[in-house]
């Protein structure tokens, strides 16, 4: 279990002050002029060699993303934008950053900019989020007022100015690309790639998209030492994460712990375990609504990180462990998300546009059990047709979670369409 | 999608007022020279609050002059992004999240509270003082279920709790944002299993 020493989010509950005074006594901006001084190499080394992957459900090693933008600057201006869009369901940490500890992202993005040759950063935060933003304007300024942003900023020779912006509602805005599109004052339509954000992004200058977890941890890596957060984990999937553990625990919270930690352990440890005790579990969605779901054979043993779950196909994503006990109507569960989905594809692919709607109707009469059992394979079917065509991952993580419940409980479906005829294994049990 | 249409009733005309008229300024010199389009989004909010809460066709013409833009442009920022409200909302408008997490933990005992407390989805109440739609996703599934009304999160809540807020907001007392069971923020409720070596709590945080 991961001690307090090792945890990088020491305000993560804000129960300490979040403004700047506070914050520079629990260890942000210390030094960070020197690090900078140290280069952008040696910025981008130390960051490769952490391991840490981004934060925000892609997992692509953070440093290496770095390093893809220019050298050197043929004129465009270079653009650090981060993904504060917070928007898949069951994820709730990056709020937790913005409200309690934001000096840590402010100073991050100073050196991840400089790292990255970017004199501006724009962070999108989602429009729901007023408070957050409010607060998050509130630390920017201070920053100003202390000089750490703004000309020569924290005394580090570099000029760097950073603003806040807003959505108003639209999950695919977490998409980078959509991200560019509505900063640019658009509708969040995802661009096709390449070309890449990192040769054609913001007003098609080199941009770079990171996630508001990847970019806050950044400076505590770079102070404590890339080996440091390398230790921490499991080769490749290395240091702390922010987990959000939701539904029916007895105690849903966030808490950073060590990649790698065994789910029960987790649940056990931080959320008071699952409702009714671990007997009870029926499924988890290990990492936000777009990943597959598993079910309690697999959560017996499985470990939180990007490699583990990929290996049980499903997948870490942004780490929102979203808990289902036995009292469940887990076709309904899913069904829900495949509202979802539907309703927040941009329309622009049609296998999505139209897809994610089909998906739906056949899910809720799933959950009606008004179905034919041949269906359960058609869906399948159509699901396959909308993943891997489109433009962004949206059709893919529309696809995906039907696709588990298929894989795990396709008895409880057919179960359900049995009954609803009144024959079948319902009739033969009276 | 979302398919989203203007309200049919909409009034004559739409300004800023000088004091937005000079905050809008400052926010479209958050951007480049030329890229004044990228303010749209915080301008056509703003307008929202302006305007009791909701967006009229008038003031999307009137942000999209203000920006150079086409109006097509501006209407299809307004119609795509599902935050502006395209016609009247209550002076209190409840979005009660109904996605997975919060539906896992009672958000549709939180939908009949709204039905009896306010009247069907989508109809501002006969006093004016609310309306409610579901929403998708708000982000704050640790504290579910929860429901925002204007700024403020509502967490925690179960149906008496937000009948409780709901009734205070009508007789005009005043509501505590945030948890309404004993938590503080995302922290397990009961005591601490984390950052409890970090020293002791500091006055003045505001959450």
């Amino acid at each position: 279990m991961l001690e307090d020493k090792d945890r990088i989010f020491t305000n993560l509950y804000g129960f300490h002050d979040w403004r700047l005074e506070a914050a520079k006594k629990r260890g942000d901006w210390d030094g960070t002029a020197a690090i900078i001084a140290k280069g952008r190499d040696w910025i981008l080394d130390e960051m490769k060699k952490s391991g840490l992957r981004g934060r925000g459900g892609a997992g692509f090693p953070t440093g290496l993303k770095w390093s893809f933008m220019p050298k050197e600057s043929d004129g465009r201006p270079h653009y650090l934008v981060v993904n504060a869009d917070e928007s898949e369901p069951g994820t709730c940490k990056d709020r937790d950053i913005m409200r309690h500890d934001p000096q840590k992202l402010i100073e991050g993005c100073l050196i991840a900019s400089f790292a990255m040759g970017a004199h501006a950063c724009y962070i999108y935060v989602r429009g729901e989020f007023i408070r957050e933003r409010e607060q998050l304007q509130a630390a920017v300024d201070e920053a100003y007022e202390a000089g750490l942003l703004g000309p020569n900023a924290a005394g580090s020779g570099w000029d760097f100015d950073l603003y806040v912006h807003h959505g108003a509602g639209a999950y695919i805005c977490g998409e980078e690309t959509a991200l560019l599109e509505s900063l640019e004052g658009k509708k969040g339509m995802p661009r096709l790639k390449p070309p890449f954000p990192a040769n054609v992004g913001l007003y098609g200058a080199p941009t770079t998209v990171n996630n508001v977890e990847s970019i806050a941890v950044a400076p505590t890596i770079l102070r404590r030492g890339a080996d440091w957060f390398a230790g921490l984990g499991r080769p490749n999937n290395t240091g702390t994460k922010l987990f959000c553990i939701s539904g029916h625990v007895n105690k849903p919270c966030n808490v950073e712990e060590e990649m790698g930690i065994p789910l029960r352990e987790l649940l056990e440890k931080h959320a008071g375990g699952v409702r009714g005790g671990w007997d009870n579990l029926l499924a988890v969605i290990p990492g936000g609504s777009s990943v597959p779901l598993l079910p309690k054979s697999i959560c017996d043993d499985v470990l939180m990180d990007f490699d583990s779950l990929k290996a049980v196909q499903s997948g870490l994503g942004t780490a929102a462990v979203i808990v289902m006990d036995k009292s469940t109507d887990v076709i309904k569960a899913i069904a829900r998300l495949s509202a979802f989905y539907k309703h927040e594809s941009c329309g622009q692919c049609t296998p999505c546009r139209e897809g994610t709607g089909w998906m739906w109707r056949v899910m809720e009469r799933l959950v009606a059990g008004e179905a034919e059992v041949e269906e359960i394979d058609m869906l399948l079917d159509v699901t396959k047709r909308v993943e891997g065509h489109t433009i962004c991952a949206l059709g893919d993580a529309a696809a995906w979670p039907v696709q588990g419940l298929i894989r795990h409980f396709r008895g409880t479906i057919e179960e359900r369409i049995a009954a609803k005829r009144g024959g079948g294994a319902a009739r033969a049990a009276e | 999608m979302s398919v989203r249409r203007l309200d049919p009733n909409q009034p004559e005309s739409f300004a800023f007022t000088a004091e937005n008229v000079e905050w809008a300024k400052k926010q479209i010199a958050k951007y480049p020279e030329g890229k004044q389009a990228s303010a749209i989004i915080p301008l056509l909010w703003r307008a929202q609050e302006q305007h009791d809460g909701w967006l009229p066709e008038p003031a999307i013409r009137y942000v999209a002059e203000m920006l150079g833009m086409d109006y097509i442009r501006a209407l299809e920022v307004a119609t795509f992004y599902t935050m502006f409200n395209l016609s009247p909302v209550g002076e209190h408008f409840v979005q009660l999240c109904g996605t997975t997490p919060c539906w896992l933990r009672g958000a549709d005992e939180l939908k009949e509270v709204c039905r009896k407390h306010i009247g069907p989805e989508g109809k501002v109440s006969a006093d004016g003082k609310f309306s409610w739609m579901e929403v998708e996703c708000l982000g704050a599934c640790v504290n579910a279920p929860m429901v925002q009304i204007n700024a403020d999160f509502f967490e925690d809540l179960d149906a008496s709790s937000f009948e409780r807020v709901l009734n205070d907001l009508r007789e005009g007392r005043d509501v505590k944002p945030g948890p309404q069971n004993e938590r503080h923020a995302s922290e397990p409720a009961g005591g601490l299993t984390s950052l409890t070596t970090v020293g002791e709590p500091q006055t003045g945080g505001s959450n």
